[in-house]
């Protein structure tokens, strides 16, 4: 895998690494993951798997953990 | 029984979703109204259970229970608070081959002829409507009219009403014995009331013997939400045969769309007490599901759970008086049709303890079917 790659969120073009996780990545834009049940922005908390908050839409699965997800060349991150 | 100068007109034992819907039915009827409940209200079988509003033809007595209680619930649809999350989603009855299309066929004939909107949908009608099915199956009947909703919200505001019109509620009281006109609760308390109706679910078995109740448990499965995934309550054609096939353990298709767009996956039966979660039964019922719905297993599944339906031998509920206490009404035996029927239940047994018209055949439902009869008089 090369050392730095183009990912994609919400169609935008953005420079990560394979080392990089999801939730990092989108910490590092400054933006937010989800949107809770009753409307409140969300991102990463505890960062190791546990909490949940930072689910947010990676390819095709509407429920992906950004924290323990690494970057992936071409990948489609959606957030909200 | 307006006359009586018994504290309560009339106590209902159990404040599951058919309790509440007694207990409601009781006030509006000018009765006063007690209802007794020893854990947690709407929090046994009413909790545990799917909530789908649907109409059902395996008996003649099941279609005319379920088909009035689903128009009762119409007409409550506009009162019910937006939590208790009723949509009208309808059902889809999927026809997995050319055989089952024309059992579809004949269902749509029975269910017309009884003034149900339905109608056949080809394959490919099937797919525009329902595009997570699998390719290749033959067809399904559409039940538009048939919905959903959350049945411990349901059951809460079903109650709450009873309360708003002056029933009262005794929490945290177990029945021990029941005698005409008199309630016996766990620490020697006594609850007077001119007439009784039991609706304590699996656990009426304890109050009335003679009534052969058996617990069916099963399973549910529900997932995160994915909005747009799912848009009917989507039911295999054979689901009647295979749930009540009577062999040791049956798994059938029957997914719910929730509001959240969550998607409430089951189901299973089997006779047992026990509570826990079957791993074996649990990804039998998931396998059956993902056979008709491929993409199933790219879902997160959040949470399985077990509940006990409420079963009797001949598949229909105990809507009436002990033939031996006629004082005592049960309203038990519901099976999986409970959240359905209970507004049905509820103006069916008022009917009878009233001795107004009754707005269905009452006869099917008697108690008295399963009562031995210990008086040889009357024989020739």
């Amino acid at each position: 895998m090369p050392e730095t790659f183009t990912v994609f969120i919400n169609g935008q073009p953005v420079t990560a690494g394979p080392e990089t996780s999801v939730a990092a990545l989108l910490l590092r834009e400054r933006m937010v993951n989800r949107r809770s049940c009753a409307g409140q922005l969300r991102a990463a908390f505890c960062g190791m798997g546990i909490c949940m908050e930072c689910r947010v839409t990676i390819d095709s699965d509407a429920h992906g953990l950004g924290c323990m997800t690494f970057c992936r060349p071409n990948m489609k991150i959606t957030t909200l | 029984m307006a006359s009586s100068n018994r504290t309560f007109d009339l106590a209902v034992i159990g404040c599951g979703i058919v309790g509440a819907a007694c207990a409601r039915a009781g006030t509006r009827a000018g009765l006063r109204t007690i209802i007794v409940e020893g854990s947690l209200a709407g929090g046994g079988a009413t909790a545990a259970g799917m909530g789908h509003i649907v109409v059902m033809d395996g008996s003649e007595a099941q279609l005319a229970l379920t088909l009035y209680s689903r128009r009762l619930w119409q007409q409550l649809i506009p009162e019910l608070p937006e939590a208790a999350e009723y949509r009208s989603c309808g059902t889809l009855w999927i026809a997995e081959h050319e055989a089952e299309l024309e059992l579809a066929r004949r269902k749509q004939a029975k269910l017309a002829g009884q003034g149900v909107a339905c109608e056949i949908l080809d394959a490919r009608q099937l797919m525009e409507a329902e595009p997570c099915l699998r390719p290749g199956l033959a067809g399904a009947l559409r039940v538009p009219d048939d919905g959903v909703l959350y049945p411990p919200i349901a059951a809460q505001w079903l109650w709450q009403q009873a309360q708003n019109a002056g029933a009262v509620m005794r929490s945290g009281a177990i029945v021990t014995r029941i005698q005409e006109q008199a309630i016996h609760v766990a620490g020697g308390d006594r609850i007077q009331a001119g007439a009784i109706i039991v609706a304590a679910g699996s656990q009426g078995a304890e109050l009335i013997p003679e009534i052969p109740l058996r617990p069916r448990k099963g399973h549910l499965l529900i997932t995160d939400r994915y909005p747009g995934f799912l848009r009917h309550q989507v039911v295999e054609l054979g689901y009647l045969q295979r749930a009540h096939a009577g062999t040791e353990s049956s798994v059938s298709f029957n997914l719910q769309p929730r509001a959240t767009g969550q998607v409430l996956i089951g189901s299973s039966r089997q006779y047992s007490h026990d509570r826990a979660v079957e791993p074996d039964v649990l990804s039998r019922m998931l396998a059956r599901a993902q056979s008709y719905v491929p993409r199933l297993g790219d879902l997160r599944g959040l949470r399985a759970w077990t509940g006990f339906r409420a079963a009797t031998p001949d598949d229909l509920p105990c809507i009436g008086p002990l033939p031996n206490r006629p004082h005592i009404f049960a309203a038990l035996g519901h099976e999986g049709l409970g959240i359905t029927t209970s507004l049905g239940t509820a103006e069916l047994l008022l009917a009878q303890m009233l001795g107004a018209e009754a707005p269905i055949p009452a006869g099917p439902f008697q108690p008295a079917r399963f009562f031995i009869e210990t008086s040889p008089a009357g024989h020739a």
